[in-house]
């Protein structure tokens, strides 16, 4: 069924798409490499779309154009913000439609009940909806998370444990129930297994912490490649397996590379409860803490010939980059030195605040990494946190039963003085106490970042 | 069937070599980039759109194409707007 043409340009695409992910590993390359991968996208559609005999217009024409335009007005209208859950929706949505294309098999005259291709067939067609349904409602549950909700599993523990195993069990049950049935009771066996796939995207993704939901949309994102893959197999198409395997192995690398970041183990990210699980006698009152105005705040800043900028989620919610910015340029201007510390998992995923800062034109050279950065904060003046919380707890480095215990944090409390830009001092994404916030050269200004930024900028003018 | 998945392995151990090191920067980038490619399964939603029949099918078809292409035009883009921002300075 696929003619040579079909074949060059599914080539074409795999190539495309080798060299785009490959190029979005660099920063100087990274546009031009995801701009590669749409052009091969582009080529496969327009080729499968030349060359299938029997296309269903209406169908095809109706779902790209409602696809087409919620992408596009998402994508071009979400804040900046907002992306984090952005991409874990959309992620949803590549699984989802992975899942639906195998029930067509179902649903199709091509039943399972001919066996015409035999068990490895029937194993694609269960693995693709598996794995697309599961990606589904995990990300829709990860979409959640990263926009706030507190939503957590109702068992806890061991309790959990069994139950998320039983779940998976009985789903994987369905599946070989459906590999191996005919007529009417494969589509009742398609019917439990989307249900017991849904299921078990919801309840394993629902118990991880907010604060892990990065590595989770990175996993789920692996995920929806194998879908993609096992959909190839289902309608035996050479481009599906490649482009979903590729997904599906620099997926997994990623997300192993953000659990270093944090310095966790993929297993203890996805066994959860950080965030969701810590005790509320870990919330207990702070003692001490120093509260300062805008006024005071920018007379630290008058005397201070360095400064480095923390800059956290609270940073993003209040859209307070801008200000960041030209509070910088101003003590620039003054001849201070002005530096930014991106903490790896900073805001609602990695590199959230390069993406921030750099949409508010801070200079590149201006931020640095974790490693980079740690060691300077002992020679420096004055360093601001701005709506960051569990990245600078200190916790981290001397509690070792603490839920963030072992995740590098940076260590501003090295620094002369410290001012926190907060809210207020209610917990981090981690749910825990933050003893910086009683620290002898730590001063708290409790503020919302765009507004207290605004009030220090008009202080200091 | 075992042509494809010779094809298969070979492809998830390209996949597992193409990345070796990303800056922190990156990291939401290529996430999302790379979940934009996982939207290839758009191909197949083709396929599958002209291949069953009945009503069922055509609504399964219709759901997995509006999916697929709200993954790949939504996931390209948003890549690209965030790429956007990473220009160095002059």
């Amino acid at each position: 069924m696929n003619s040579d043409l079909q074949i060059l340009a599914y080539l074409v695409a795999s190539v495309c798409f080798v060299i785009g992910i490959k190029r979005l590993s660099l920063v100087r390359t990274a546009r031009s490499g995801n701009r590669i991968s749409a052009l091969g996208m582009l080529i496969a559609v327009v080729a499968t779309i030349a060359v299938t005999e029997s296309l269903s217009w209406p169908v095809l024409i109706a779902g790209m154009l409602v696809g087409g335009a919620a992408g596009a007005v998402l994508s071009v209208r979400v804040p900046f913000t907002a992306m984090p859950e952005l991409v874990a929706a959309f992620n949803g949505f590549g699984g989802g439609a992975s899942a639906f294309v195998a029930l067509t098999e179902i649903g199709g005259s091509s039943a399972l009940s001919e066996n015409l291709a035999g068990a490895s067939y029937s194993i694609a067609v269960v693995a693709s909806i598996l794995i697309g349904t599961l990606t589904l409602t995990g990300s829709g549950i990860a979409y959640l998370k990263l926009r706030g909700s507190k939503m957590v599993h109702p068992l806890k523990g061991s309790a959990r444990h069994g139950f998320n195993a039983t779940l998976v069990l009985v789903t994987l049950a369905c599946g070989f129930w459906l590999a191996n049935s005919t007529g009417a009771s494969a589509v009742i066996a398609a019917v439990l297994l989307v249900t017991g796939a849904a299921a078990a995207g919801f309840f394993l993704v629902l118990p991880i912490g907010g604060a892990d939901m990065p590595v989770v949309v990175s996993l789920l994102n692996s995920y929806s490649g194998l879908a993609a893959s096992a959909t190839g197999f289902v309608l035996g198409n050479q481009l599906l397996v490649v482009a979903g395997a590729l997904v599906g192995a620099s997926g997994l690398i990623l997300t192993r590379i953000m659990c270093k970041a944090m310095n966790r183990s993929l297993t203890n990210v996805l066994i959860g409860g950080i965030g969701d699980d810590a005790g509320s006698g870990d919330r207990s009152g702070y003692t001490g803490v120093k509260e300062t105005s805008a006024e005071e705040v920018a007379m630290l800043f008058d005397a201070a010939d360095s400064v480095i900028f923390v800059p956290g989620y609270g940073l993003a919610v209040a859209q307070a980059q801008h200000l960041v910015r030209e509070l910088g340029e101003k003590l620039e201007k003054r001849g201070v030195k002005v530096r930014y510390a991106i903490h790896p998992v900073a805001g609602r995923m990695p590199g959230h605040m390069n993406v921030l800062l750099a949409e508010a034109d801070v200079p590149y050279d201006q931020l640095f990494e974790l490693d980079q950065i740690n060691s300077d904060f002992q020679q420096t003046d004055l360093v601001m946190v701005i709506g960051a919380n569990d990245v600078v707890n200190p916790v981290a480095n001397t509690d070792p039963t603490s839920p963030i215990a072992g995740m590098p944090v940076l260590e501003v409390w090295n620094a002369r003085t410290v001012i926190v830009v907060k809210r207020s001092l209610s917990p981090g994404y981690a749910g825990i106490k933050n003893p910086l916030f009683e620290a002898e050269n730590a001063v708290m200004f409790f503020a919302d970042a765009k507004e207290g930024l605004q009030k220090v900028i008009s202080e200091i003018d | 069937m075992l042509e494809i998945l010779f094809i298969f392995v070979l492809a998830v151990m390209l996949g597992f070599e193409i990345i070796t090191k990303v800056p922190p920067t990156l990291h939401t980038p290529l996430m999302s980039g790379s979940n934009a490619i996982s939207g290839v399964t758009l191909v197949g939603a083709v396929i599958a759109a002209g291949s069953g029949e009945g009503f069922m099918s055509g609504v399964l078809a219709f759901i997995a194409v509006a999916m697929a292409t709200t993954n790949v035009v939504g996931g390209f883009l948003v890549t690209d707007r965030m790429l956007e921002k990473f220009k160095k300075k002059d």
